[in-house]
């Protein structure tokens, strides 16, 4: 006779596909590791302790927060640390590690916990982590350092920096600061000022080939989205460039490449299908053109992300794929 | 150039597409007539075949032991000749017991008398599907929908007939082999079918993971005007009709309708097969090639059973487990029934048995759903499962109807590829059941 005490009744089916929500945020992780190496290059060892720090916080943030609340701890999904990477990214390097720590809990506390966790929060996290801390200390969110020169490790104080304070391109292009633009080739490799994770396009745009050749994400939201900013740019060049030119800045500037490869395809805050994500890549891009054009800020890819974050309900619901076998009359109005 | 359909999914490694490459290229074993086989009343969908026998009965090969139960039903025949023991309810794979008959085998293989070939052509073609009723014929793709019905059903409604050999399931290649080592029997059985069905095309549809079948199979096909050979990439739930008809004609089965409102049928080779052996030798269905595969398995086999061997016999033909199985499978891993004991009967539809060493299911505690709308590409009916499922949580059932639970097939396509582990199939095979009973009860409610 056969021992069959270790069978187990389950529905089908029973056998299931080998990546986990683990594995996915794992590669978002690596994903990101050309653009932290670059960006180390370029403002020094502060990036590599700035980007412990905040995923740090987000993990003891999530784990208090699960403690309170009496749930199983979750950061072993390493969705947590995808969110510290991508705020500590999207702050200056020079950015006080207190005020990053304040980022981190309203990424994970307001933003995520506070509506049911991970794929249930409407907002991307790490943005509106960075929307807070632009508002609540925007000197110290805009003040950038030119490429080369390192920042203090340890030091807070924003007047040592001073003197080494570069203007972002896209500032430069809207008039709001002053200086000479960087070449189109320095901006590819990451030799010019903006937050730590978004000045080198080449280092995201591998992030996102690697993301794609994963099937981590779909090509649907980022092309959608650059090749949104990618026509408008085109034909309304700003700041006096020329057409090409424009757009070229557009796109390499301004953390576009980190918005539409890691921002913009956050599952939670983005539709489930793909025409819903194409629709949603081209709202992002209008949005960060018209921002950036006719805003407040020189950069709007932060902003219109959370904004069409709100939207994603209404996309899913008009989106939705027409189903197999539906009536002739209903797959007109699809 | 090869037909398919949008969504499905591919299981498999690089290595071992489809997972296989334990049997694809094991012939077909005939394993020995048990001792004693278990014939339940219910190896179809439909009512329960009638018990013509009582126990202490001596039966012949071929026999008819139960008859129909109705138009959808099919009846039952003795798989072998002996001594009936019992009529008794009897574990059947479904995990109940169904009444079921007993019969103790003498060895002896005594043919009954009614066992012998028909002449096809002198028959009028109500003869002929009334030979194939009762000749216990069902969908022996694993839905064993009882073949008769399909047929007259699909007269004058379908122009094309679809022989299903896509085996689109993971680790199963009983039609496989059967393509391979039998294709007279499925060309010769279809050719029956196109004369009963008078369609005007019929496509033979193998998916290209059996392309050593492609050769053998065209020669016999050379110069037919109506039955063609249909290439299909791999991928699953091709197999699943509506998917079949799309792939191969780009019809779409109207939602809630079936095949026969798209024009087609669809029948598997097996049955083509079976079809085949009711006219030519006169044989009822009494036999059954099963995949027995899995990694428990310590030699994974194609055998040749007859329906109502038990399937530890099955087992121990391929060497008993070389690990304590952790899940036993009466089908494939997608949309088979789980089982707690090898102590069940073959049946007409019993494709494959698999076992499991390890866990391959993967639950989790609590899983969370992310929304990364994995499950939204792979959905062969073109629904979206993340809605549903959180409607479904939710008990909403108005929301589960107004998102088309309904229209679910079950094939599991997003289940499995699902990363946050959620048993989705389990939520709408769930969320289904409450929503028809919800319209029988407003239906119930409407009429007083």
């Amino acid at each position: 006779m056969y021992d069959f005490s270790k069978v187990v009744i389950t529905s089908s089916p029973h056998i299931k596909s080998k990546e986990d929500t683990r594995s996915i945020m794992c590669d978002v992780l690596i994903a990101l590791l050309p653009s932290l190496f670059v960006s180390t290059y370029v403002f020094g060892l502060r990036v590599i302790l700035m980007t412990a720090v905040s995923v740090a916080a987000c993990l003891v943030f999530e784990t208090i927060y699960n403690k309170i609340v009496g749930k199983a701890n979750t950061i072993g999904d390493l969705s947590a640390a995808v969110t510290g990477v991508l705020l500590a990214f999207v702050c200056p390097v020079t950015l006080p590690y207190w005020m990053l720590i304040v980022g981190a809990g309203v990424s994970i506390i307001l933003a995520k916990s506070l509506f049911g966790g991970l794929g249930k929060n409407f907002i991307n996290p790490a943005l509106a982590g960075r929307a807070f801390l632009l508002a609540s200390w925007p000197v110290a969110m805009t003040t950038w350092v030119t490429a080369g020169s390192r920042a203090g490790l340890l030091s807070n104080s924003q007047e040592t920096l001073d003197a080494i304070t570069a203007a972002t391109p896209l500032a430069i292009i809207k008039g709001s600061a002053e200086g000479d633009l960087p070449s189109i080739a320095s901006m590819l490799w990451g030799m010019c000022g903006g937050s730590m994770g978004e000045v080198s396009a080449i280092a995201l745009l591998i992030g996102g080939a690697y993301l794609l050749f994963r099937k981590v994400i779909s090509f649907h939201t980022p092309a959608a989205y650059i090749g949104t900013v990618a026509v408008l740019t085109l034909l309304f060049p700003a700041g006096g460039l020329g057409h090409v030119q424009s757009m070229l800045y557009g796109l390499f500037s301004g953390g576009l490449m980190l918005g539409a490869f890691f921002m913009a395809t956050d599952y939670s805050t983005s539709p489930v299908s793909h025409k819903g994500q194409v629709v949603f890549g081209i709202g992002c891009g209008l949005l960060t053109v018209m921002i950036r054009y006719f805003g407040g800020y020189p950069e709007g890819v932060c902003y219109s992300i959370l904004l069409m974050n709100t939207t994603v309900w209404l996309i899913d619901k008009y989106t939705r794929p027409t189903k197999f076998g539906a009536p002739a009359k209903q797959k007109k109005e699809g | 150039m090869a037909y398919t359909f949008r969504g499905g999914i591919h299981p498999g490694t690089k290595d071992d597409p489809g997972f296989k490459s334990a049997t694809n290229t094991k012939p077909i074993e005939v394993l020995k007539a048990p001792d004693q086989v278990i014939l339940p009343v219910s190896m179809h969908i439909g009512a329960p075949a009638k018990v013509l026998v009582k126990k202490g009965d001596i039966v012949d090969l071929g026999q008819m032991i139960a008859e129909a139960g109705g138009f959808v039903s099919a009846p039952v025949h003795a798989s072998v000749s002996g001594k009936v023991i019992d009529v008794a309810p009897r574990l059947h794979q479904n995990g109940s017991k169904v009444m079921s008959v007993v019969i103790e085998n003498d060895h002896e293989d005594r043919l009954h008398e009614s066992v012998k070939p028909k002449d096809f052509e002198s028959m009028t073609n109500d003869e002929r599907i009334q030979a194939i009723w009762d000749a216990g014929i069902v969908g022996h793709g694993g839905a064993t929908f009882p073949t008769h019905v399909k047929i007259k059903s699909g007269i004058g409604k379908c122009d094309t007939i679809l022989i299903n050999g896509a085996e689109c399931e993971p680790y199963i290649t009983s039609d496989h082999r059967l393509l391979l080592e039998r294709p007279e029997e499925i060309v010769e059985g279809v050719r029956y079918l196109v004369k009963i069905m008078g369609v005007k095309q019929a496509f033979i549809c193998i998916e290209l993971n059996k392309q050593d079948t492609f050769a053998k199979i065209e020669q016999l096909l050379a110069g037919d005007p109506i039955i063609k050979l249909a290439p299909l990439e791999c991928r699953y739930p091709q197999g699943a009709e509506k998917q079949l008809i799309n792939a191969v004609t780009g019809r779409e089965v109207p939602s809630g309708k079936l095949p026969a409102d798209a024009g087609c049928a669809v029948f598997n080779v097996d049955t083509a097969g079976a079809v085949y052996r009711c006219f030519a030798k006169g044989m009822p269905v009494i036999r059954r090639v099963v995949t027995v595969s899995g990694s428990a398995i310590a030699e994974p086999k194609n055998l040749e059973a007859r329906v109502g061997t038990c399937v530890t016999e099955l087992i121990d033909a391929c060497g008993g487990f070389k690990k304590d199985p952790n899940k036993l499978l009466a089908g494939g891993p997608m949309m088979g029934n789980a089982q707690f004991t090898t102590d069940v009967p073959v049946l007409k539809g019993t494709n494959a048995f698999l076992a499991f060493a390890e866990d391959e299911d993967k639950r989790v505690k609590d899983p969370t759903c992310i929304r990364c709308g994995r499950c939204v590409g792979v959905c062969p009916m073109h629904l979206v499962p993340v809605y549903m499922n959180m409607f479904a949580s939710r008990n909403n059932l108005e929301g589960c109807e107004e998102y088309d639970v309904l229209d679910c097939i079950e094939c599991g396509s997003c289940a499995y590829v699902c990363p946050a582990r959620i048993p989705l199939v389990q939520q709408f095979r769930v969320a289904k059941m409450r929503v028809q009973e919800k319209r029988r009860a407003e239906a119930a409610a409407a009429k007083k």
